[in-house]
């Protein structure tokens, strides 16, 4: 006689490891959702204002507040009766720039904050992680906000200044990584056989550190397009007449009760392009680094 | 409800043919194999073998605290005598039946004492939840009732120490105080799986000491599962040697002690620290070979792959029944006979 | 206790004092650096200005500049708006309180409703609603505060006309009703991302708890399981939850920025983007000053508060 003993929690472990598996799945699921929204928006906005037979700057104000579905303006149109697709394919142009270009420039430093620390700890280490640490403390909008008033906002100082309030993650990541690493046979070995630091810390012990610096990097994309949006939705960013994910939602207030959509439509582009990126920054994390994994 | 074939009248605990199952990733895990033994009323068991043999399955089998199914299959029957004299069976109990018998009819106190205990709750808190979950007793009494326990577990100045956290004692202290929980309401039967285990050597000695002289003061019923024959022979009325989930030598202690009769339970002996022989610590030769896979077990003998009387052909055809080879002594090895007349060798 | 508390406070003075030289190097990247204000004042020569810096001590060896800096702040003198000419600390104290009413109300949303959802999440493991709440709480890290409060202020005061779109209170009516109603969207809006991140770490410390040792003990014991939950599990699986909290500092900050932007809510968020368009560069680098402290006196006291709560930690 088979005899149900219980214990909870009330999921059994076989039904759990199954249930694991399918969760499994269902990340990966998630991973390439994310991944094809990913491609879908980058194509999108590559391609789609060749194709779209609306200029994103062509004032037309006969169709001021088109609203979606209702005329050839597919999304609808804004206050100046500028065709919102047309505008949100530009914007996503200038939006993912700035966050791959962010990531990129975060992921450097970052990486390399973090391997000066971590591969020679001490004092220079410990300096620079209470460095890091210091920086943390400044809630990054703030951090954002107060070096962008500073600079002539363009592109490309709102991408350094957004990658200097978001390195810091990849630098505890890969600092962390680093120490662990350093004192691994194959770094002494080096160590003994002469190589110099450089060589060891970054043809040595770096690529070792890919799988989660890929990790962060990813998820780093997603909160760079996040902090532009802040930053040009709070007017200190991308300006226009050059529009931006975030800048488009800037006057979206005001219309919120006559045009909704003005307002609605930007923000469901930045949640797609957003969710992706964590969604398949997410998996990554699951493929390559299971002890990251706090779900 | 189902009647047991036939249970022992002087038995308080009667398991027959417990057999439990894991489903693991790496397959079917045969944690037990048929397990069948029973416990009278105030005598102390001793429950021995190698380390995965199992043993602390065997304890959570019994109380119930297995994974739930499918992922653990639990089968056979554990019969255990109610405080009405009739027989209950445990695995077919209503869960709600199954929680009030767990810590009032029987306690369990568990290897390691450093984890085993709330480290956000008072001693205190811990001993008198249990008399509370049982007794219902007013939150005062229940309290006094724990420093009553402290005391007789031998803790000093012990109603001082209901107040204190657990991360303040030691291990052995710890110990002292998961017993106290195991005794608040009275258990008529104590598992003890491996309770001295993670205690050093003096340590150990005060906790055998002290679960001895519980024992006799309350009449409780002990199994005590360990893999240290050295401490069976300080605590045991009647020894169970398991192997690969099965029980495969069953005896009083003595008996067992001198006479042997499974090539298993002859490796465990020597295996023995014997702690001090003329001043002089006995370095302790292992058993060759590991405890057999248990998603894949041998035909036959389990031990067979590591024993040096195995036979071809005999050893590895049939599991071995269990023979009763004297007076209560049951051995499951079929050249037990040839062994013991010294034809095996 | 006393050595925990001892270490703490040292590491907590290291990073202060790394703070005040980022923030001094933020001063020091203005255009104009702390000469900023008197630049935009009309008809400034540049002779005017270069007395007005070696009065400002600014002709000084930067360390030395730090130094008095430093020593000012610590005192006190944070310099004043030009706006209003106030002390700045007395301008950010004025804006101070609508801000910790809108994150301490919105904190008590995200801990209820996050701890609801992570526990549930735990013990109905790999349940629909675990499911819901994982890739739910993904997508609420991903959606943007302001553009959340947007959509709430759409359906709630656009569309459903239950709430204010905005503001503390309605002008002319002073009750404590009319206080509370305008704080729930705010509220909600800030609740979001924390509810994501104090759900799915609760869920991640539940799942640990439940696999330790002394949970078998309560269940050798015969507690039942419900006791089981609240009494053992959940009260473990909280005490991280303090460090946590204490983390989620910097973010709800920036969160409180962004929503009372779009609440037109009258906090430090809202005086700190007002002043960037005014240039106000003193209240701009204080309130950035005073954020950063902030963020490490709360790190501080959840560290002590955790010390406070885990008898572990606590020393006789
Ligand atoms: N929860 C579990 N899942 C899978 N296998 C288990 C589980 N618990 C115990 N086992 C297996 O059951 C066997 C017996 O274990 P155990 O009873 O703990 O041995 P011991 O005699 O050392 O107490 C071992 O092979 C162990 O791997
Ligand atoms: S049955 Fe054979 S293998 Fe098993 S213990 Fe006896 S002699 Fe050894
Ligand atoms: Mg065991």
């Amino acid at each position: 006689m088979a005899v149900a003993t219980e214990t909870p929690p009330r999921v059994s472990p076989a039904r759990r490891a199954r249930s694991r598996a399918l969760a499994r799945f269902v990340r990966h699921r998630l991973a390439l959702f994310g991944l094809g929204a990913i491609i879908v928006l980058v194509l999108l906005c590559a391609v789609g204002p060749y194709i779209w037979p609306y200029n994103d700057l062509r004032i037309d104000i006969r169709h001021r507040f088109a609203e979606p579905f209702m005329s050839a303006h597919i999304l609808g149109a804004d206050a100046l009766g500028r065709d919102l697709f047309a505008r949100l394919m530009i914007a996503g142009r200038v939006s993912l720039t700035v966050g791959f270009a962010a990531m990129a420039i975060s992921t450097v430093i970052g990486t390399f904050v973090g391997t000066i620390a971590g591969y020679f700890g001490g004092a220079i280490g410990s300096m620079l992680m209470r460095f890091v640490d210091a920086v943390l403390c400044f809630p990054s909008i703030f951090l954002l906000l107060a070096l962008a008033a500073f600079v002539q906002p363009n592109l490309f100082t709102i991408t350094l200044v957004i990658a200097a309030t978001a390195w810091m993650e990849v630098a505890r990541v890969v600092e962390a990584q680093i120490r662990s690493l350093r004192e691994r046979d194959f770094a002494l070995a080096a160590k003994v056989l002469g190589a110099s630091d450089a060589h060891i810390m970054f043809h040595e012990l770096l690529p070792n550190a890919v799988a989660p610096i890929v990790v962060a990097s990813t998820l780093n994309v997603a909160r760079a397009i996040l902090l532009e949006a802040y930053v040009s939705f709070l007017g200190y960013g991308i300006q226009p007449p050059t529009p931006s994910w975030g800048n488009m939602l800037n006057n979206a207030q005001e219309y919120l009760a006559t045009a909704p959509w003005l307002a609605l439509l930007p923000g469901l582009f930045i949640i797609l392009a957003v969710t992706g990126f964590n969604f398949v920054g997410d998996g990554l994390r699951d493929a390559l680094d299971p002890r990251l994994d706090i779900t | 409800m189902t009647q047991p074939r036939q249970m022992d009248p002087g038995a308080l605990l009667q398991v027959d043919d417990l057999s439990v199952r894991f489903r693991s990733d790496a397959g079917v895990v045969s944690a037990l194999n048929g397990v069948s033994f029973a416990v009278r009323s105030g005598e102390t068991v001793a429950l021995v073998g190698e380390s995965g043999s199992g043993k602390s399955v065997t304890s959570l089998a019994i109380m119930r605290l297995t994974p739930s199914p499918p992922g653990c299959q639990v089968g056979g029957h554990v019969w255990l005598r109610g405080t009405d004299g009739v027989p209950l069976d445990l695995l077919a109990l209503p869960s709600e039946a199954m929680r009030k018998v767990r810590g009032d009819r029987i306690a369990m106190i568990f290897q390691e004492p450093m984890t085993s205990l709330n480290p956000v709750l008072t001693i205190g808190e811990q001993i008198a939840e249990a008399i509370a979950v049982h007794r219902g007793t007013a939150r005062a009494s229940a309290w006094d009732a724990a420093g009553d326990l402290l005391e007789l577990v031998g803790i000093p100045e012990p109603r001082a120490r209901l107040a204190t956290y657990p991360h303040h004692l030691s291990g052995g202290m710890r110990q002292r105080v998961m017993i106290a929980i195991a005794l608040s309401c009275d258990p008529a039967l104590l598992i003890a799986d491996e309770p001295t285990t993670a205690l050093d050597v003096t340590v150990q000695a005060q906790i055998l000491d002290l679960l001895r002289r519980l024992q006799k003061r309350t009449g409780m019923a002990v199994i005590f599962i360990t893999h240290n024959l050295g401490v069976v022979a300080e605590i045991a009325d009647r020894v169970m040697v398991m192997y690969a989930g099965r029980i495969v030598e069953q005896a009083a202690m003595r008996t067992l002690f001198q006479a042997p009769r499974m090539p298993y339970t002859v490796k465990l002996m020597h295996s023995v620290p014997r702690l001090q022989i003329g001043g002089e610590r006995v370095v302790l030769e292992a058993i060759p070979g590991s405890v057999p896979d248990p998603t894949n077990l041998p035909p036959g003998c389990a031990f067979a792959p590591r024993c040096s009387h195995a036979a071809e052909g005999r050893c590895d055809a049939v599991s071995p029944a269990l023979e009763e080879v004297g007076a209560g002594h049951f051995v499951r090895c079929v050249r037990w006979r040839e062994i013991a007349d010294g034809v095996g060798r | 206790m006393t050595r925990f508390l001892l270490r703490r406070l040292a590491q907590s003075l290291v990073l202060l004092w790394l703070v005040s030289v980022i923030g001094f190097a933020v001063l020091h990247l203005a255009p104009g650096g702390p000469l900023a204000e008197f630049t935009l004042i009309p008809g400034m020569t540049t002779a005017q200005l270069k007395l007005i810096a070696h009065q400002m001590g600014l002709d000084r060896p930067l360390p030395v500049q730090y130094w008095e800096w430093f020593r000012r702040m610590l005192a006190g003198n944070w310099g004043r708006s030009y706006r209003d000419s106030q002390p700045v600390l007395y301008v950010i104290a004025a804006h101070l309180w609508p801000t910790l009413e809108l994150m301490v109300s919105s904190t008590v949303i995200a801990i209820l409703l996050g701890t609801w959802v992570g526990v549930l999440g735990a013990i109905r493991r790999y349940s629909v609603f675990d499911y819901l709440a994982t890739v739910g709480a993904m997508i609420a890290l991903s959606i943007p505060t302001f553009w959340f409060g947007l959509v709430v202020i759409y359906i709630f005061s656009v569309k459903l006309a239950w709430l204010p779109a905005g503001n503390l209170y309605t002008i002319g009516n002073g009750s404590f009703l009319d206080y509370a109603v305008h704080l729930i969207s705010p509220s909600i809006v800030l609740a979001l991302v924390t509810i994501a991140i104090w759900s799915r770490y609760l869920r991640a410390s539940m799942l640990e708890v439940v696999n330790q040792d002394y949970i078998r003990t309560a269940r050798a014991k015969g507690v039942p399981e419900q006791t089981i939950l609240f009494r053992h599990t959940i009260r473990n699986a909280l005490l991280p939850m303090i460090t946590i909290a204490g983390l989620q500092l910097p973010t709800l900050l920036s969160g409180a920025l962004v929503t009372e932007t779009v609440f037109t809510w009258p906090g430090m968020g809202r005086l700190f983007l007002d002043s960037i368009g005014y240039r106000d560069y003193p209240v701009v680098m204080g309130i950035l000053m005073f954020s950063a402290v902030l963020v490490l006196l709360g790190n501080l006291a959840a560290d002590l508060l955790y010390a406070a709560a885990d008898p572990r930690i606590r020393l006789d």
